[in-house]
C-alpha cells in the first residue's frame, strides 16, 4: 500500500509541475494533447516484432521533458513502479513464440523475447509521453481541453472524479498502513483476516471522505459540472508543434530510421 | 434584506439507523452577528451547522436563509448565500494549485475569467495567502491550509460564513491569525468549536448545545460563568476567564 501511495504522490507531484512557467507549459493543452494522442497511436500501430523502428520516437517523451524542465528521476521512478504492469503482459512471450528470429553477436533471440523488448519499449515510450503530458499540462487543463476536442464532458467529469478520489483512497491506505505497522511488532507479515479487515475499514473510510469531499464540491456550487478559467488561444506556434511532430511521426512510420541509418553507413564502409 | 439571517424552526435530524441528532431546534440569527455553537462530541454542533446550506435536509422542521426556506428547489441560492468552512481543510481542497481551488466556486457561479480572478486575488489578500497562490494545496501546512480553505468560501462573497472547528489543529502563531481574521469579516459568523477562547474573541453570542437541544443561548460572558450549566454539558470554562473580548 504504501509503494501505492509512493506512486500516487509522484503524480501528484507531476502534475503540480505543470504550474511553473516553462516553454512547454505556454503550448495549448490541445495541441499537446492531439500530439501525444498521435504519438501513441504511431506507437502501438508498429509491428510486434519491430524493436529498432520504434527507438527514434523515443525523440518525443525526451524532447517534451526537456521543454518542460521536467525531472528525469522522477519520469524514471514513475516508470519503475508501473512497469511490473508491462512485464506482466509479455512475460509469457519468450515461453510461448520460441522460433529463433534473429542472432545479436553469436546469440540466438527467439521472437518470444523480440516481442517482450518491443512491448517493454512500448510501455516506455507511451507512458512518458502520457506522464509529460500530465507534468506539463495538468489533470484539470487536460481534461478541459478533451472536452474542448469534443468527447462528452460526462466523461471528462468522471475522469477528474477518478483522479481526485484515487488520491483520497491511496492516502487513507497509506495511514492505515503505518497505523498497523506501528502497533504490528514482529508480525510485519499481514495475516488474511487482518488483510480482510483492513480493506474492509478502507473502503468505509474512503467512502466517508469521498462523502466529505464531495459535499465541500456541492457547498462551492459545484452542479456536475468542472469549470475552467482558461485563457487558452490557439497560435501559430501551436499548429506548428502539431503539424511538426506529426510528420516526424508519419516518417519514423514510413521509413526504417535506423535500418536505413545501417545500410547507409554498411554502403560508406564499402 | 430580511429581519434574521438565519431562522431554524422546531429543526428535527435522525440519522439513517434512527439516532436522533437534532430534537426540535428553534433559532434566530440576525444578519451580522457573530454565534458560537459549543458543546461536547456528539451533542450535534455539525449536524446544526450542515443543514445551513442543506448539506443535510430535516426530518422535521424548517430552515430559512434569509427568509429563503432550504429545499432542495432553492439550494443554489442557498449556497451562494451560506459559505461553509469544513473541519479537516483537506477535505474542501481538491485543485491542483490554490489559485485554481479558490477560483473553484466563483467559476461555479458563472462570473466571467477577468471577474473570476479578481474575487479570488481579493479573497488571497483578505487572508493574508496571496503568496501561496501557484503551490499545489497538499504541500500547505494546516495553516495555510485553513486559510485557503476560508478564501475558497469567501471567494463566493456569500452573507453568512458557517465554520466547522475551526482552530482544531492549529498551532498559536495560525490561531491567532485565524482569530484576528474571523474578526475582521462583516458577514454573519457561525462557528462550532471546543475552543472558548476563541468564542471570547470572535463571537457575541453562544449557543450551547446538548443532546440535539439548543440548552442555553446568551452571552458568553454569562453562560461561560454559569459552572453547573458547562459542567452539564460537559464544558469547561475558558482558561482565560469568562470575559467576553469580541468586537460584535
Amino acid at each position: 500500500m504504501t509503494r501505492l501511495a509512493s506512486a500516487l504522490d509522484d503524480l501528484r507531484t507531476l502534475d503540480s509541475l505543470a504550474s511553473r512557467d516553462t516553454i512547454l507549459a505556454h503550448r495549448d493543452p490541445r495541441a499537446k494533447l492531439a500530439t501525444t494522442l498521435a504519438f501513441i497511436v504511431t506507437v502501438a500501430s508498429f509491428d510486434r516484432y519491430r524493436v529498432g523502428a520504434l527507438l527514434p520516437l523515443a525523440l518525443y517523451p525526451i524532447a517534451l521533458a526537456a521543454l518542460g524542465d521536467i525531472p528525469s528521476r522522477l519520469l524514471l521512478r514513475a516508470l519503475w513502479l508501473a512497469s511490473p504492469f508491462a512485464v506482466l503482459v509479455g512475460i509469457f512471450n519468450p515461453l510461448l513464440d520460441r522460433a529463433t528470429m534473429l542472432s545479436l553477436a553469436g546469440v540466438e533471440l527467439s521472437a518470444g523475447w523480440v516481442s517482450f523488448t518491443a512491448i517493454l519499449l512500448r510501455f516506455a515510450l507511451t507512458a512518458s509521453a502520457a506522464l509529460v503530458l500530465v507534468a506539463s499540462t495538468g489533470m484539470q487543463p487536460l481534461c478541459a481541453a478533451l472536452t474542448r476536442l469534443g468527447v462528452p464532458r460526462v466523461f471528462t467529469v468522471q475522469l477528474l472524479f477518478l483522479y481526485r478520489y484515487l488520491f483520497v483512497l491511496a492516502g487513507e491506505a497509506s495511514r492505515m498502513a503505518t497505523a498497523r505497522s506501528l502497533r504490528a511488532g514482529d508480525h510485519s507479515r499481514m495475516s488474511p483476516t487482518v488483510y480482510a479487515s483492513l480493506l474492509g475499514h478502507l473502503l468505509l473510510r474512503a467512502f466517508e471522505r469521498a462523502r466529505r469531499v464531495h459535499g465541500a464540491m456541492l457547498a462551492r456550487g459545484f452542479d456536475g459540472e468542472l469549470r475552467h478559467a482558461d485563457s487558452w488561444r490557439w497560435r501559430r506556434s501551436d499548429s506548428l508543434f502539431t503539424a511538426g511532430w506529426g510528420a516526424f511521426f508519419a516518417w519514423v512510420r514510413i521509413v526504417d530510421l535506423p535500418a536505413a541509418i545501417g545500410a547507409l553507413l554498411a554502403g560508406a564502409a564499402r | 434584506m430580511s429581519a434574521a439571517a438565519i431562522e431554524l424552526s422546531g429543526l428535527s435530524y435522525a440519522y439513517p439507523d434512527g439516532t436522533p441528532a437534532l430534537r426540535g431546534v428553534n433559532l434566530h440569527i440576525a444578519h451580522g452577528e457573530a454565534v458560537a455553537v459549543v458543546g461536547a462530541n456528539g451533542a450535534g454542533k455539525s449536524t446544526l451547522l450542515l443543514h445551513l446550506n442543506g448539506l443535510l435536509m430535516p426530518s422535521g422542521g424548517e430552515v430559512r436563509i434569509g427568509g429563503l426556506a432550504v429545499t432542495r428547489a432553492t439550494l443554489a441560492q442557498v449556497r451562494r448565500s451560506v459559505g461553509f468552512v469544513f473541519q479537516d481543510a483537506d477535505d474542501q481542497l481538491f485543485m491542483p494549485t490554490v489559485q485554481d481551488d479558490v477560483a473553484f466556486g466563483p467559476s461555479n457561479l458563472g462570473l466571467p475569467a477577468l471577474d473570476v480572478e479578481a474575487w479570488v486575488r481579493a479573497a488571497l489578500e483578505a487572508v493574508g495567502a496571496t503568496h501561496l497562490a501557484k503551490r499545489a494545496p497538499y504541500r500547505l501546512s494546516g495553516g495555510e491550509k485553513r486559510a485557503v480553505a476560508i478564501a475558497g468560501v469567501l471567494a463566493m462573497e456569500p452573507s453568512i460564513l458557517v465554520l466547522d472547528e475551526p482552530s482544531s489543529g492549529l498551532d498559536s502563531a495560525a490561531r491567532r491569525r485565524l482569530i484576528d481574521l474571523l474578526q475582521s469579516i462583516r458577514q454573519t459568523r457561525v462557528i462550532a468549536t471546543h475552543d472558548l477562547d476563541l468564542v471570547l474573541e470572535v463571537c457575541g453570542r453562544v449557543l450551547v448545545m446538548h443532546d440535539g437541544q439548543v440548552l442555553a443561548d446568551g452571552s458568553p460572558n454569562t453562560l461561560f460563568a454559569d459552572s453547573g450549566l458547562l459542567q452539564r454539558c460537559h464544558l469547561e470554562p475558558p482558561p482565560s476567564g469568562p470575559s467576553f473580548r469580541g468586537c460584535t
